[in-house]
């Protein structure tokens, strides 16, 4: 009996619950086992990724007696700029000891020509082919992407002797060159598809009203390209500030960029270990990327909104 | 004097050909439509009379002057398209303008012919604005006044009603039609669309696989069709075709099935043509009841589908062992299985030899 009766309220309460039909918005739980595992996974994945930025940022703002104390996750007692001032400005590489100063302002001098040039030649090349179908046009592409999926060392001796025959190895000149070089197969890709995206009718309105190559590539093809303009001066910044590798071949000491410079700061066998010091030079090289994609990200972003409510 | 003269015109993209040796004259002032189903060639046939494409063979005259090798912009002509294709980043006085700076006109003269443009196209409270912020119609309006303010000979519309609902359609149309009784410009208008193609044309080029297959004015299309193809393409719902045979044992009649259709009163325009044919009539041509039967050819038929559309109402029903269907009033109600009687009249129907689909 007893048994039946709870068996009847169970079944009652289960009836009710189904009784009261579905109605409105479905309920939803915030703490479901789906939200448990993602947020769950996204908090562990982010933590593993935190932590070495963490511990430089704290290491690099404590000085050398505490760094020795060995507690490296332990946030600073006394907090000392000291280790950033001393990396910006006196940190010794070799015989100058001007820390990173120099090696900032000739990656400023590398990057901000490459950065230009490369788009700018890169995205004639990518509306030529995408809109001016010339004879060839399909043969030259397929080259340039060939280019972009052989390795960079192959290149490296070839170029040296290259540049030296131009006069230019060593020097801020030849670095650009080669970063424009190196830039172009993956650029034009980017801008060649992209125009390729623009509807062809406006193209051929624009032929119709007379306008040539260099007055629809300004007038119509540009103020409609942000977004990917964008995108390639991200890609570009990013990619030439942090390279190393063309860098330490291709210039002098004198004229090192910020990596470079990082690398020999970092690596160098004299003397204590400056880890404080280290890990604010290491902060400073990467800031200009980070920075670059805060701003940028958000202009990014708006250039996407502008193009989708395009008419 | 013509104003476009197409000659010889062909087009290969690698080994397809786009056109066949196409030529068409078209007439000072005249409003010619190219009509065909996707990939028939026609607006391939106006990008070459606009300069967009370069042609393989043949040439064109625009205004007595071969244009065959000339730039769009050297042609005379203004094109409107599909997509409208305004240029998003400029208001709609700049989409306007564009042309003519680029023409290098002084800029009172922009000024003025802007202004005149607008006002025919009634778009001038809609000039400081972003295309992005106009409706439909209204872009297309302003496409139209790209091509108004160049003071072109020859206008080139490339479909440019089909993104539009069929409401605005409609109402696009007649202004367009309207436009041309103005302007009195010579116009080339390329559609899929049977209805604008009927309505708009002084004459219609009916095209299948880049070949023009008959050239003449609607009311001629439509009755006197030079071929199953255009028969079929034209008229919606589609015209019924009966396949048999052109009897001539004493006058001439058609065989289908078990009936006899008399062709006594039919136009041939091949003489003493015989043996298997396509007779094509028309839904909108077939009589009911008591007009059914007093027709030249009537018979007893069962209504099998109906289809009512408010204006009229579309029945199917079988003769012959075709399915065959006609407009009825929609005040007429049909029952299902209803028997009624239907005829027509033979003079109105067309003949096709069954090998060659030629018009008989």
């Amino acid at each position: 009996m007893a048994e039946q009766g709870t068996l009847s309220a169970a079944g009652l309460g289960a009836s009710r619950a189904s009784a009261s039909e579905a109605w409105g918005p479905r309920p939803r739980r915030a703490l479901s086992r789906r939200n448990i595992i993602i947020y769950g996974t996204l908090t562990v994945v982010a933590l593993y990724y935190l932590l070495p930025l963490y511990v430089m940022i704290v290491t690099s703002l404590k000085g050398m007696p505490e760094i020795r104390m060995g507690n490296i996750f332990s946030p600073p007692m006394e907090i000392t700029f000291e280790p950033w001032v001393k990396a910006w400005a006196t940190a010794c590489t070799g015989l100058n000891c001007e820390g990173l100063s120099r090696g900032f302002w000739n990656s400023v001098r590398i990057t901000v020509p490459s950065v230009i040039i490369s788009i700018l030649i890169a995205s004639v090349n990518g509306y030529a082919l995408a809109n001016w179908r010339f004879r060839g046009a399909d043969i030259f592409f397929t080259i340039l992407i060939v280019g972009a999926f052989i390795p960079y060392q192959v290149m490296i001796y070839p170029i040296v002797i290259i540049l030296r025959e131009m006069g230019l190895y060593g020097t801020l000149t030849g670095l650009v060159m080669v970063h424009t070089i190196f830039g172009m197969p993956i650029l034009t890709l980017l801008f060649r598809n992209y125009f390729a995206s623009v509807p062809e009718e406006l193209f051929k309105a624009a032929r119709v009203d007379g306008a040539g190559f260099w007055a629809i590539y300004f007038k119509i093809m540009l103020p409609m390209s942000l977004p990917i303009f964008v995108v390639a001066v991200i890609l570009q910044i990013t990619g030439i500030w942090n390279d190393f590798l063309f860098g330490v071949v291709y210039t002098k000491p004198d004229v090192y960029p910020m990596t470079v410079q990082l690398n020999n700061i970092v690596n160098s066998v004299q003397g204590v270990k400056e880890y404080n010091v280290n890990m604010a030079a290491t902060l400073l090289t990467g800031l200009v990327p980070l920075i670059v994609y805060f701003i940028s990200g958000k202009l990014f972003v708006r250039g996407i909104a502008a193009g989708a409510v395009k008419g | 004097m013509s104003s476009v003269i197409v000659r010889d015109v062909s087009l290969n993209f690698g080994a397809v050909e786009v056109l066949k040796s196409l030529n068409l004259d078209v007439a000072e002032g005249e409003f010619i439509v190219l009509l065909g189903p996707s990939g028939c060639g026609k607006s391939t046939l106006l990008n070459c009379i606009a300069g967009l494409l370069d042609v393989s063979q043949g040439q064109i005259f625009i205004k007595g002057k071969n244009v065959t090798w000339e730039e769009p912009k050297d042609r005379g002509i203004g094109m409107v398209f599909q997509s409208y294709a305004l240029y998003p980043q400029m208001t709609v006085e700049g989409n306007l303008s564009f042309g003519l700076k680029n023409a290098g006109l002084p800029k009172d003269e922009i000024a003025k012919r802007v202004a005149r443009a607008s006002e025919i196209l009634q778009i001038e409270p809609l000039l400081q604005r972003k295309p992005a912020a106009l409706s439909g119609g209204q872009r297309q309006r302003v496409a139209i006044g790209r091509a108004l303010v160049r003071d072109v000979d020859v206008f080139l519309f490339d479909e440019p009603l089909s993104n539009l609902d069929a409401k605005l359609r409609s109402e696009l149309r007649v202004e367009i039609k309207r436009l041309h009784q103005k302007l009195a410009n010579t116009m080339i208008y390329v559609t899929h669309d049977q209805i604008e193609a009927l309505t708009l044309a002084d004459r219609i080029a009916v095209m299948k696989g880049g070949v023009i297959q008959q050239l003449d004015g609607p009311q001629e299309i439509y009755n006197r069709p030079v071929n199953r193809f255009v028969a079929g393409f034209i008229g919606s719902p589609g015209m019924n075709f009966l396949e048999g045979q052109v009897s001539r044992d004493g006058s001439p009649s058609f065989l289908v099935g078990d009936l006899r259709i008399p062709l006594d009163r039919y136009d041939f325009s091949v003489a003493n043509a015989a043996g298997a044919a396509a007779l094509g009539i028309r839904p909108e041509h077939v009589a009911l009841d008591e007009a059914g039967a007093a027709m030249p050819f009537s018979l007893e038929t069962v209504v099998e589908i109906v289809e009512p559309m408010g204006s009229d109402t579309l029945v199917w029903t079988t003769l012959g062992g075709h399915n065959f269907n006609f407009r009825a009033p929609s005040e007429r109600t049909l029952r299902l299985r209803e028997r009624i009687t239907i005829g027509f009249d033979p003079a109105r129907a067309s003949l096709f030899d069954a090998a060659t689909d030629v018009r008989l």
